[in-house]
C-alpha cells in the first residue's frame, strides 16, 4: 500500500476532525486551545513532510517530491503564523471561535493536497478543498456588511474560477484521454497529441488558477476581499494560498503541459505583465492600507510569474525564492497591520499611521524594513527575490518582462517609501495601542529574516534549487 | 422514408450544448443586475456543463475516470452551493438585500 505516503495530509485531516469534536463538546468557547491544537498539529505534519520520501501514491494522484516538500513547508509556515496573528486580533473583535483556526487548518490540508497533486482529479479537490473554507472566513465577522460583502464577492467570483478550470479540465480530458499529469505529459510530446481542444483546455485552466494568484486580468476581486476581511484573514490569503496557487500552476505548466511550452509562455508573460503594471499603478491613489496591500500583492505575484514565463530551471529557482521571501515580508507587514489599533478600535487607513517613528519606534522600524524591502531597495531580502527573477528573465532573453519589471519597481517604490515618509515624518495622529506579544515576535522574525537574508541566502537558494530540480524531473 | 432523415447524436452535439451552458452560465453572471440568487443558478450551470462534458467524453473514449470526476463534481457543487447560500444569508441580514447593484460598498 502506497497510501502512507500521504501521511503528513491524513494526519492533519484526522487531526482536524479531532480538534473539530474537542472545540465543540465544552461549554465555554474553546478559541484559545483550538488554536494552539491547530499551530501544533500544522508543526506535526510540518516534521512528517521533512521527513516524506520521494514518489507517487494513491494510484498516480499523488505526488511526493523535492518541489512538494519546499512549497508545503511554506504553506504550513504561513498557516500557522496566521493562526498565530488572529488571536490577539479575533479576542479583541469578538471573532474568537473556535472555528476560525480550524478552518484555516483545513484550507492548508486543501494547499497540501493541490501541491502533491498530480492529477486533475486532485487538483481540483485540492483547489475546493482551500477555497471552501476560505469563503467562509472571508464573512467570519458576520455581523459586520463590509465582510458579508467580501465573503458574497469572493465566493462569487471564485466559483467561476472553479467553473472555468474544470471546463478546462474536461477539455483536456477529451481531447488527451486522461487525467494523470504523468501520461498527459506522455500524450503531449507526441506533435500528434496537441489538438487545438487541449490548448483552449489548458488556457481555460490558466485563466483559473490565474485567478487564485490574483493575477491580471482575473484580480478584480482582490482589492475588495482584502478590504472587507477581517485583516488577520487578510494576512492569511496573502500569504499560504498564494503559495499553493502558484506551487500549483507551476505544477500543472511545467509538468504535463512541459512540452507545450511555447503555447502557455505568451500567455504567462503577458499575465506577469499586466500584474507588474497594476500593482504598480493601481496602488498609487489607495488611501486604505489593506487596498494598498492587495495591489501590492497583485504587483508581487507579477514578478513571481515572471520566473515562470522563463521556465527553465534558473526562472523556477528564482520564483521558488521569490515566494518564499514574498511570504516572509508580508507575514511581517500585516503583523504590523493587526496592530494599528486606537482606543481598542482597529483602524486601517495609511494617515493612521502618521507619527509612528515617535510614538512606537520599535514597529515603526520593522514597518520600514518591510516597506524597503517590498520596493526592492538592497541590501533587504525583497532585492534578491527581484533579483533572482530578473536575472532568469535577463538570460533567457525576456527582455521586456525584465524591463516592464525593474520600471514597475521603481513605480511602487513611489507608495511603499510613501508609508516610511508617513510614520517618519507626519505629525503624530495620537499613539497606537501597544502592540500584543505575540504580534511583536511575528514582527521580529519577519524582520530579522528580511534584514539578514543578504548573509546566509545559501540555505534558501539550495532549497530552491533543488525543488525547481525536480519539478523539471 | 418519408422526408425523415436519421441523425445520430454524436460527441459534437453535446460539447455543444454543455457550450451553450457554458457561456449562458457566464453571461448569467455578469449580465444579470438584478438578484444574487441568480448568480448561484448560474454558478450551477456552469458546473453543469463540465458535468455534460466529463460524461460525454468519458461515454465517447470509453474511459470511466471521466464520470467519476463528475460524480466529484456534483458532490462539490453541493458543497459550494450550501456556503453560497449561507454567504447570501448573512449578507441578506446586514443589508436586507440581495440586489446586485447594492453589493457596491467596497470600491476603489
Amino acid at each position: 500500500m502506497t497510501w502512507t505516503l500521504a501521511l503528513p495530509e491524513l494526519v492533519l485531516a484526522i487531526a482536524g476532525l479531532v480538534i473539530l469534536v474537542a472545540g465543540v463538546l465544552p461549554k465555554q468557547e474553546t478559541f484559545f486551545p483550538v488554536s494552539m491544537a491547530c499551530i501544533g498539529s500544522l508543526l506535526l505534519a510540518a516534521v512528517l513532510v521533512l521527513g516524506q520520501p520521494e514518489g507517487t501514491a494513491l494510484g498516480g494522484h499523488y505526488v511526493a517530491d523535492d518541489f512538494s516538500g519546499f512549497m508545503k513547508l511554506l504553506a504550513i509556515g504561513g498557516a500557522a503564523i496566521g493562526i498565530l496573528l488572529s488571536l490577539d486580533y479575533n479576542t479583541k473583535e469578538g471573532l474568537g471561535r473556535f472555528e476560525f483556526p480550524l478552518l484555516m487548518l483545513l484550507a492548508t490540508i486543501g494547499m497540501m493536497v493541490m501541491i502533491s497533486a498530480n492529477d486533475l482529479l486532485s487538483l481540483y479537490l485540492g483547489l475546493e478543498l482551500l477555497s471552501l473554507p476560505l469563503y467562509v472566513i472571508a464573512a467570519f465577522n458576520r455581523d459586520s456588511a463590509r465582510s458579508a460583502e467580501a465573503g458574497l464577492k469572493y465566493f462569487v467570483l471564485g466559483a467561476l474560477a472553479s467553473g472555468l478550470l474544470l471546463y478546462g479540465s474536461s477539455l483536456v480530458y477529451g481531447f488527451a484521454g486522461t487525467t494523470n499529469f504523468d501520461r498527459l505529459a506522455d500524450a503531449f510530446s507526441a506533435d500528434s497529441g496537441v489538438t487545438a481542444g487541449v490548448v483552449v483546455g489548458i488556457v481555460f485552466v490558466i485563466a483559473g488558477l490565474a485567478f487564485k494568484v490574483s493575477a491580471v486580468p482575473f484580480h478584480m476581486w482582490t482589492p475588495d476581499v482584502y478590504e472587507g476581511a477581517p485583516t488577520p484573514v487578510t494576512a492569511f490569503f496573502a500569504a499560504a494560498p498564494k503559495v499553493a496557487a502558484i506551487a500549483l500552476l507551476a505544477r500543472v505548466l511545467v509538468g504535463p503541459f512541459g512540452d507545450l511550452a511555447g503555447q502557455w509562455q505568451q500567455v504567462i508573460t503577458l499575465v506577469s505583465l499586466g500584474s507588474m503594471t497594476l500593482g504598480g499603478f493601481a496602488a498609487i491613489g489607495q488611501r486604505n492600507i489593506k487596498r494598498l496591500m492587495a495591489y501590492s500583492s497583485i504587483g508581487h505575484v507579477g514578478y513571481a510569474l515572471m520566473g515562470l514565463a522563463v521556465a527553465n530551471d534558473v526562472g523556477l529557482r528564482g520564483l521558488l525564492v521569490y515566494m518564499a521571501i514574498y511570504v516572509a515580508m508580508n507575514l511581517g507587514t500585516f503583523a504590523v497591520l493587526i496592530a494599528m489599533r486606537r482606543k481598542g478600535r482597529a483602524v486601517e487607513q495609511v494617515e493612521d499611521l502618521a507619527g509612528l517613528g515617535r510614538t512606537d519606534l520599535g514597529t515603526a522600524v520593522w514597518m520600514a524594513v518591510f516597506m524597503f524591502s517590498m520596493a526592492g531597495i538592497p541590501p533587504l531580502a525583497g532585492f534578491f527575490g527581484k533579483l533572482y527573477v530578473f536575472l532568469a528573465a535577463v538570460q533567457a532573453g525576456f527582455w521586456t518582462l525584465a524591463v516592464v519589471g525593474v520600471l514597475t519597481s521603481v513605480v511602487s517604490a513611489y507608495y511603499y517609501l510613501r508609508i516610511v515618509k508617513v510614520m517618519f515624518f507626519d505629525a503624530p495622529a495620537g499613539a497606537l495601542d501597544p502592540a500584543p506579544a505575540s504580534l511583536t515576535v511575528v514582527m521580529a522574525a519577519s524582520g530579522l529574516f528580511t534584514l539578514f537574508f543578504v548573509l546566509w541566502p545559501a540555505p534558501l537558494l539550495a532549497a530552491a534549487q533543488a525543488a525547481a530540480a525536480a519539478l523539471l524531473g | 422514408m418519408g422526408g425523415i432523415t436519421e441523425m445520430t447524436i454524436g460527441l459534437a452535439h453535446y460539447l455543444t450544448v454543455s457550450a451553450i451552458l457554458l457561456v449562458l452560465g457566464i453571461f448569467g453572471i455578469f449580465l444579470n443586475r438584478k438578484n444574487v440568487i441568480v448568480i448561484l443558478m448560474s454558478v450551477e450551470l456552469i458546473l453543469l456543463s463540465v458535468n455534460l462534458n466529463f460524461v460525454a467524453f468519458s461515454a465517447f473514449l470509453d474511459d470511466l475516470a471521466g464520470q467519476v470526476f463528475a460524480m466529484f463534481v456534483l458532490t462539490v457543487a453541493a458543497a459550494e452551493a450550501a456556503i453560497g447560500l449561507a454567504i447570501v444569508v448573512i449578507y441578506f441580514r446586514n443589508r436586507g438585500s440581495i440586489e446586485v447593484e447594492d453589493i457596491s460598498t467596497l470600491k476603489g
